[in-house]
């Protein structure tokens, strides 16, 4: 038996209770937010990059894909010195090609963003909508998808969203292939990541359909539908987005890794795993920014969105601390 | 218990069906291997012909089962880019990753789990922090990312250690191994950490938070309240409670390494079936897709049912009841 | 010299919000061979002076002040190698929950064998001799083979035993036994608390017994402390101070506990520390639809209801195994009264409760409402029935969506059937909450914000929003603490009274059957083994299971009669 304090029923009831904002601001979770470091630095890092990729267009200094505007002779300019030849300043260096790093990186988390976003908004609305059924309905309809959730679990995720890249690419006709290259991208990693949404989501809602709130709403005859949309899926969402967070890390890196390895990103719209892969060659001959600011700002928005799922998870799990 | 055992195994059996059917289908509807194999000069009877003989035109589920006898005898066709047989192929490049994943998973598992341990009984000690701000980095930090950092300072600035390839091998009764040359082993070196560090903070991560969560429960302040040692119950009372759910997703992760070790190759150069199979995609080698993608799922299978057979090892309420608790 | 004495013990746990006070200056002494009970409400900080006694209490809280000596030495200021050195040899603990209290990995005997021998010299042997004899002595039979047992093949009450059996390896002087029959059936628990009692007389141990109920304290304990709100209220031997209570809280505690010996019109209900609210339920008689039938018609009429769940799944039929947790139940619920179901858990009282309600498919049998079937097509229970239902459930923290407002919980019926609608539901959402006693504000606050107690009356405006003609309570107290039990009985009375429900009321607790139900079924292993009005059912039990029942009734023969004559 827990030995709290029953509030006192008469004692000190606010005549009207606070409004929503001041709520959410006086929440546990907000208060936690507000005293914890880290959990500020990596918000306002994510916010810092995330800024960037969306306002590329207008901030970035050049326009890294325009043809018209790039001239070779800007090659391997090191980082904040100005070219020689054509007297244009490069804050972070320019690469091969003579594009601005800084433009390109801007650009490159851009793409990396939003397949990141793309992917597991996708993984998790497939992710959430069959673990909820899956728990809800039970039965057969439960155990196939569970069964294809288990073997798909068996193998990584990485490789699931290398096939399903490969397969994809095998089905589109050769000319459509880098257009259509993004889009695949987010269907590899986004299906390769339902599995641990549909796997949390399930065990919550099992826990949750017992619960007696469930039964009073079928007792009055709610549908299964708004019993599960109305009443448990809000019950569930709170790992769901400590896992949401963490997978969009995941998600990032897997993108980054296939682009890396020559699968994922075309090269006609690069992301930051295509830039690294671009700036690997030119490591070991001396021009180290070409690679090092790229995998810089990739670690950045990896650990700085780790950061802040790590923090949430332990925040909204009040036994952890 | 045998009729647990006996379930698992029919489930991976199932699942190896299934992947074969996956593999199968890829095999046959992506990209018509007729197209691929005949080239551009080809008359209508040429390809019925050849259509014949591969047999395209039986029923589905003849193709599949053909399919599969021939994948159990190691025949995965002929590689479209090499033009070889794929299971040749194979062959010559498994043991370089079987080699690197066993080096890279003894080295994550021992360290991950220790650390792990170290971390959750020393929950609020420095180094246990330190540690654990580390390994979200580790976290952070892609595999191939690790291995250009790692080639950058141990060969590009220190020259201690080759960036590429596998060294020197020697053949020990038809298996080329890395294991007994100086230069094979100075290059398993840095390869077996990148693809390892990764699998290590995740291993470490697990144990640990699933270490925190047995110590909190009642048997673990009931074992406190007798006055049993800090000793005892840790390792005793708290580690073979955390060892269970470990063990499940260590199998997991050990096949991950598998996974990975394609990017481990290919950052590496390192002559494996990992490297073999992400050149493959890149040039949609459908044969060499296919075969990769059943290899690893019989690999996958086989560490799962070895994973399911120490559950029951651990614990005994699988034992008594022969099913999954 | 007292074995165990706690002088001024204050124990804080600092918070976001100020630092709470969990015990406050409390002063307990234990003699040799004394059972000594701590009883108070939830909050009462009664389980932390447990967990400050075996050094156990979790970090950030701390011990702020007071002394705890064990023999004249103070142990409260011990470091962790001294308190080990008493934890266990010279002062043992026993759970609440035998079931998560030992170590599912390990064999009894291993578990027994390690603490023994980390206490006593002994060598593995005797040391797995003394295992088997006290596996003997806390009443297991067949202790060799049991011995070797895993903790999974035990049952609950058999469990307990073990947690005793492992408690008494070093031979300790003080047991601290934190509600160690709570999670136990009767039955069970008049076992284990007749097991304490004998190894206190016998082995002249001092027990620290703590528990939130007043039965378990007037059958077993010598000396009895009260708690609230972290403060001792009243300390003395257990006859005087149930006999006669002094402080005006105890009064209040002894008055709400349901009488097993006599049927009172009301709970008293003595206000202490502004706890009683106000209810008007005569209020909402007005608009009150009237049933047509008079009473003592049958309303309800249950027809040969079976359930059964199959506990081993096989493919072949002959290898399934079922439960039959509800077996031919055959009874009928009349017009205005209260319909008891009484039984201990697993007996299908629950089961049935849900059948009834629709909540789950039955396997064979029928229901008949009114006269109509309620099984009448395959999309469960029709409206009109649902309509005229409703149900108050037992645990308060669950029976509400969390994540919903306080309004839309309890509109929610009400708007799906489409009663009321737009301002005249805010209004009837509103009206229903003050006359539960939460004020019309309540609806703008969500399920967190309130009570155990404040919940329940929560459910009780969401059942009432429908005008309901058919109540059926799942245990609606059992997880309350009793003076909120008292206040929410009253208001099921008043329900009854002024609205003319029916209801269904499910307990495991005779006493509160009695003050409740006019006609009572004894549910056993899924049948119903008696079925007879209450008051016949108290003064002559027909059956021998309802005999047995009744004689594991705690006697609270001593008790203060100050809730009689107030009555």
């Amino acid at each position: 038996m827990t030995d709290r304090p029953e509030t006192d029923p008469a004692a000190g009831a606010p005549p009207r209770p606070p409004g929503r904002l001041y709520r959410a601001w006086d929440s546990d979770l907000a208060y936690a937010f507000r005293h914890s470091p880290v959990a500020l630095v990596s918000a306002f890092v994510t916010l810092v990059l995330v800024l960037g990729a969306v306002l590329a267009p207008w901030i970035a200094p050049y326009d890294p894909f325009n043809p018209a505007t790039l001239n070779l002779m800007n090659g391997f300019t090191p980082p904040g010195q100005t070219n020689a030849i054509t007297g244009d300043t490069f804050l972070l260096g320019s690469d091969d090609q003579g594009r601005d790093v800084l433009s390109t990186i801007l650009f490159g988390l851009r793409i990396s963003l939003f397949v990141g976003v793309a992917a597991v908004l996708f993984a998790l609305s497939l992710g959430v909508s069959l673990g909820l059924i899956a728990a809800y309905v039970g039965g057969w309809t439960e155990t196939i998808i569970m069964r294809i959730a288990d073997v798909q679990l068996t193998f990584p995720a990485i490789l699931v969203a290398m096939l399903i890249f490969g397969v994809a690419k095998g089905i589109t006709p050769v000319e459509y292939r880098d257009q259509v290259a993004i889009w695949t991208l987010i269907l590899a990693i986004g299906l390769s990541d339902w599995v641990q949404f549909a796997r949390v989501v399930r065990g919550a809602t099992l826990v949750e359909k017992n619960k007696e709130y469930v039964q009073a709403a079928r007792l009055i005859g709610r549908s299964p539908v708004a019993i599960m949309v109305r009443h448990i899926l809000p019950n569930v969402l709170s790992p769901v987005l400590v896992i949401a967070t963490i997978s969009l890390a995941l998600a990032i890196i897997a993108e980054a890794t296939l682009s890396f390895l020559g699968v994922g990103a075309p090269p006609t719209e690069p992301s930051l795993g295509t830039l690294i892969r671009i700036g690997q060659g030119f490591l070991f001959s001396g021009e180290w920014w070409i690679l090092f600011f790229p995998a810089c700002t990739l670690l950045a928005l990896a650990l700085s969105v780790n950061l802040l799922g790590d923090w949430l998870r332990d925040a909204l799990n009040p036994r952890l601390r | 218990m045998l009729s647990f055992i006996l379930r698992r195994v029919l489930q991976s059996v199932l699942v190896l069906l299934v992947t074969g059917l996956v593999a199968f289908a890829m095999f046959r509807y992506v990209g018509d291997p007729v197209d691929t194999m005949l080239g551009q000069e080809r008359t209508v009877a040429d390809i019925e012909r050849l259509r014949e003989n591969l047999g395209l035109n039986d029923p589905f589920f003849v193709q599949y089962w053909d399919f599969l006898g021939r994948a159990v005898q190691g025949d995965f066709g002929i590689s479209y880019r090499q033009g070889r047989p794929v299971g040749e192929i194979i062959a010559e490049r498994l043991p370089a990753t079987l080699e690197l994943a066993a080096v890279s998973g003894v080295f994550a598992l021992g360290f991950g789990i220790v650390l792990g341990i170290f971390t959750a009984i020393r929950r609020r000690g420095t180094a246990a922090n330190v540690i654990m701000t580390l390994s979200l980095i580790g976290v952070s930090l892609p595999t191939f990312l690790i291995g250009i950092l790692l080639i950058y300072v141990f060969s590009v600035e220190l020259g201690w250690l080759p960036s590429y390839g596998r060294g020197e091998v020697t053949w020990v009764s038809g298996w080329p191994t890395g294991f007994l040359t100086s230069s094979g082993l100075s290059a398993l070196i840095l390869p077996a950490i990148t693809l390892g560090l990764y699998q290590m903070t995740l291993i470490m991560r697990l144990v640990r938070s699933e270490m925190l969560e047995v110590l909190r429960t009642d048997y673990i302040r009931f074992a406190r309240a007798r006055g049993l040692r800090d000793r005892t119950v840790h390792f005793r009372h708290a580690l073979k409670n955390t060892l269970v759910p470990v063990i499940t997703v260590t199998g997991l992760q050990l096949g991950s390494i598998i996974a990975f070790a394609i990017i481990t190759e290919t950052v590496f150069q390192w002559p494996g079936v990992g490297l073999l199979f992400i050149n493959a995609i890149q040039f949609v080698d459908i044969p060499v897709m296919a075969a990769y993608l059943m290899l690893i799922s019989v690999m996958f299978v086989g560490i799962n049912l070895v994973v399911d057979l120490l559950y029951v090892a651990i614990d005994p309420r699988l034992r008594a009841e022969g099913k999954a608790a | 010299m007292a074995l165990l004495g706690i002088e001024g013990l204050t124990v804080e746990f600092p918070t976001r919000r100020g630092t709470f006070v969990a015990v406050k200056d409390a002063d307990l002494t234990v003699e040799p061979g004394q059972i000594h009970g701590l009883v108070g409400e939830s909050g009462a900080g009664k389980s932390t002076i447990g967990a400050a006694i075996m050094g156990l209490i979790d970090p950030p809280g701390r011990i702020a002040g007071g002394t705890i000596r064990f023999r004249g030495d103070a142990i409260s200021g011990l470091d962790a190698k001294g308190m080990r050195a008493l934890r266990g040899r010279k002062i043992s603990m026993i759970f609440q929950d035998p079931l998560t209290s030992l170590n599912p990995l390990y064999t009894v005997r291993q578990q027994l064998v390690e603490t023994i021998r980390l206490h006593l010299d002994l060598s593995e042997t005797e040391a797995s001799a003394r295992a088997v004899e006290l596996i003997e002595r806390v009443g297991i039979a067949d202790p060799e083979t049991r011995a070797d047992q895993y903790p999974h093949q035990f049952s609950g009450g058999m469990r307990q035993r073990v947690v005793i059996a492992l408690a008494l390896c070093s031979d300790p002087d003080v047991i601290v036994a934190d509600e160690p029959t709570t999670a136990l059936d009767v039955s069970i628990q008049a076992q284990i608390l007749d097991l304490i009692k004998e190894l206190a007389r016998e082995r002249q141990v001092g027990v620290i017994l703590i528990t939130h109920d007043m039965g378990v304290i007037a059958d077993t304990t010598d000396v009895v402390t009260v708690m609230y709100r972290g403060e001792v209220v009243e300390s003395g031997p257990t006859r005087e101070v149930l006999g006669n209570p002094q402080h005006p809280y105890s009064q209040s505690l002894i008055a709400a506990v349901p009488r097993p010996d006599v049927k009172l019109g009301r709970f008293p209900l003595i206000g202490y520390g502004g706890r009683v609210t106000e209810f008007r339920i005569a209020d909402l008689a007005r608009d009150w639809p009237m049933p047509e039938t008079p009473r003592g018609t049958p309303l309800v009429e249950v027809d040969g209801l079976t359930k059964q769940f199959q506990t081993r799944r096989a493919i072949r039929a002959s290898r399934r195994r079922y439960l039959t947790a509800v077996d031919a139940a055959r009874f009928e619920i009349r017009q205005g009264e209260v319909f008891g179901l009484v039984g201990e858990s697993g007996s299908g009282k629950s089961t049935l409760a849900r059948m009834i309600a629709g909540l789950f498919p039955s396997d064979e049998g029928d229901v008949r409402y009114a006269g109509r079937s309620i099984n009448t097509g395959r999309r469960g229970v029709p409206d009109w029935y649902r309509r005229d239902i409703q149900m108050i459930f037992q645990d308060p923290f669950s029976s509400l969506n969390p994540r919903m407002r306080v309004d839309a919980i309890v509109a929610e019926p009400a708007r799906h059937h489409g009663l009321f609608t737009g301002s005249a539901l805010r209004q009837r959402v509103a009206e229903l909450l003050d006359r539960v006693g939460l004020g019309a504000d309540a609806g703008l606050k969500y399920p967190h914000e309130f009570s155990g107690g404040q919940r329940q009356r929560i459910s009780i405006a969401r059942a009432l929003a429908t005008q309901p003609k058919f109540l059926i309570c799942d245990e609606p107290t059992s997880a309350l603490d009793v003076s909120i039990q008292a206040q929410i009985l009253n208001i099921l009375k008043d329900l009854q009274d002024h609205l003319n429900l029916t209801m269904l009321f499910i307990s495991h607790d005779l006493p509160v059957v009695r003050q409740m139900c006019d006609r009572v079924g004894v549910m056993k292993d899924g049948k119903l083994v008696e079925i007879a009005a209450t008051e016949d059912l108290f003064a002559a039990p027909g059956h021998d299971y309802t005999r047995h029942l009744m004689s594991l009734m705690p006697r609270l023969d001593g008790l203060s009669d100050t809730a009689l004559q107030r009555a």
